[in-house]
């Protein structure tokens, strides 16, 4: 499971820009890391199913009523930017 | 009177009686605060301005301050998870077990510092303070709940609340001579509790005594239709559990947790507790968790996917902070740079790697493989035993900066605790005797999947018979 850890490509999924001087150091880190990790590939898991959650709960439904809600202006009121009832962001167009 | 040195029992017992004492208690616990908090620094914000007394006279913790881990929402108060990235956030709802507390007669008194999101095992990542450990100012209070625990510790908190993903209740609780409770996963609605890793976090009470813990739970536990990974499954009254009687328990002991890495003096604290349950008549069993050694390799593997998932809404569009930049992608970039802390980034990297094309196989699907067999060294081991004693941490609390430039050994503080949020099992963490240098160590007692009865049965009638606990940081 060795690998050349891409950390451009990762900040770059991530949606983080990293300064130079902290690139090197996460790189390092990642990397001693991921070696750690890679402790498991020494465990046969070839019959064993994956366990995403512990607990046997599927799908829990409800039922759709609307009911009256008054959060709107009070979400919007700590967003960074807001206009009217929309959060206001900066153009995304010509990027 | 000295209020503050009460306990939940005590004060919801006199308030219930007398409910002038209520805003007594809140002035005696504040004045402690204000008289500590400068060298201890666990709070982030304590509450001025408190509600009319009289309302929370009532009900099973009445009158009873309690402070909040920061990652937790309280309406109108800002909740920040010590990151600079939600600086200003203030939720406009209260998370469910707040809501419950306050239905409870509990008051909320001051937000607790933290491990930036959780992220850490020392509270250092704090992007705002760092909490010491009331026991030695110059260590840390473990984390990441560092400071529910050290505010319990220092008496500036009659009860707290933390949460636990790999260890951050039962860890500082360990390091700081309270007992810490994580809850089975699903007993306790996570509905408000800001995400680290959805399928490993729980809240749960960090108090004084054993008993405080079961009152707390009482309240706490339960189905919450707001969170549809909460338990349908009915609470009892784990008070009825604190029998002091534990006559034929059978506790097994897993060889995987004394071996290499132990302190000898943390080892020692254990070896005596044994001996302990030994003349209180319950019967000692070797277990093994063979697996143990691989946890936290799975939990650096899943909890860092969930986490860089969780963490991929702040994006300075909706709450916190925002540095403004010309387009839409630079503002993204810059808001989580500036924004977060150097272990967030870190987890959100290795997150976003083990879950990138190419890799998901070999590291996100592995580990949640290996997560099974974790899970199924659970099963196994409570086919013979009814709870699992062993050490908390493998040391006691460690120096300030010790271990903050080495991220990996700091991982490896949490190897005991973690292996109970991958199997979704209730640990609880709680006082079992003192290192050389007068630093409290902690027993770990670990049950079946909503069974924390027997952990209570168990730790309560330890603490009948020790006086660890009762031991108080000299703090001038």
């Amino acid at each position: 499971m060795s690998q050349k850890f891409d950390i451009d490509s990762i900040a770059k999924l991530a949606r983080v820009s990293l300064k130079p001087d902290e690139k090197v150091k996460l790189a390092g880190d990642l990397e001693k890391i991921l070696g750690y990790i890679d402790e498991l590939s020494k465990l046969d898991t070839k019959n064993v199913e994956p366990t995403s959650h512990v607990l046997p709960i599927e799908n829990v439904f409800r039922d759709d009523v609307v009911k009256p809600s008054k959060v709107r202006d009070e979400v919007l009121d700590h967003a960074p930017k807001r206009e009217g009832s929309f959060f206001k962001v900066p153009k995304i167009i010509g990027e | 009177m000295d209020y503050f040195k009460l306990t939940v029992r005590e004060i919801s017992e006199a308030v219930q009686k007398n409910p002038a004492e209520g805003s007594s208690v809140l002035k005696s616990l504040a004045s402690r605060a204000e008289a500590v908090d400068p060298k201890v620094k666990a709070y982030l914000k304590i509450q001025k301005d408190f509600p009319d007394s009289e309302k929370s006279a009532k009900g099973p913790l009445a009158g009873v301050p309690i402070s909040i881990k920061d990652n937790i929402c309280t309406q109108g108060w800002e909740t920040t998870c010590a990151s600079k990235i939600l600086a200003g956030f203030i939720p406009p709802y209260d998370a469910t077990v707040v809501r419950k507390l306050k239905e409870a007669g509990a008051v909320i008194f001051g937000k607790c510092n933290m491990d930036e999101f959780a992220f850490g095992s020392s509270t250092e990542s704090s992007a705002y303070q760092k909490t010491a450990n009331p026991y030695d100012l110059s260590r840390v209070p473990g984390g990441s709940s560092g400071g529910s625990a050290a505010a319990v510790a220092a008496d500036e908190a009659i009860c707290s609340l933390g949460s636990d993903t790999g260890g951050s209740i039962r860890q500082p609780a360990s390091f700081c001579n309270v007992v810490g409770l994580k809850p089975t996963y699903g007993r306790v609605s996570r509905y408000g509790l800001i995400a680290f890793g959805s399928s490993l976090d729980q809240i749960g009470p960090i108090t004084k005594t054993v008993e405080d813990a079961a009152i707390l739970l009482n309240v706490l536990a339960g189905h919450d239709p707001l969170d549809s990974t909460s338990a349908n499954v009915p609470v009892p009254d784990y008070t009825k559990s604190l029998t002091n009687n534990v006559k034929g328990l059978r506790i097994g002991l897993p060889k995987e947790y004394f071996a290499k890495g132990l302190s000898p003096e943390v080892e020692k604290a254990i070896r005596n507790a044994v001996k302990t349950y030994q003349d209180l008549g319950a019967t000692i069993h070797d277990v093994t968790l063979p697996h143990t050694p691989y946890a936290v390799a799975v939990y650096y593997v899943v909890a860092v996917a969930e986490a860089s998932s969780n963490l991929g809404r702040f994006d300075g569009v909706r709450y916190g902070a925002r540095v403004e930049q010309s387009n839409l992608l630079d503002m993204y970039l810059e808001t989580r740079n500036q924004g977060f802390g150097a272990e967030a980034k870190r987890r959100i990297l290795l997150g976003t790697f083990v879950l990138s094309a190419g890799y998901y196989e070999a590291y996100y699907l592995k580990g949640l493989k290996v997560r099974t067999l974790i899970k199924n060294d659970f099963e196994e081991a409570f086919k013979k035993v009814d709870v699992i004693l062993g050490p908390t941490a493998p040391e006691p609390a460690f120096k300030i900066g010790e271990k903050s430039s080495d991220p990996l050994s700091m991982y490896l503080s949490d190897i005991y605790t973690i292996p109970a949020n991958l199997a979704g099992v209730p640990a609880m963490s709680l006082p079992a005797g003192f290192s050389g240098n007068d630093l409290p160590i902690g027993m770990q007692l670990t049950a079946k999947p909503f069974d924390e009865e027997t952990i209570f049965r168990a730790a309560g009638a330890f603490q009948m018979v020790t006086d660890f606990h009762k031991r108080k940081p000299q703090l001038g």
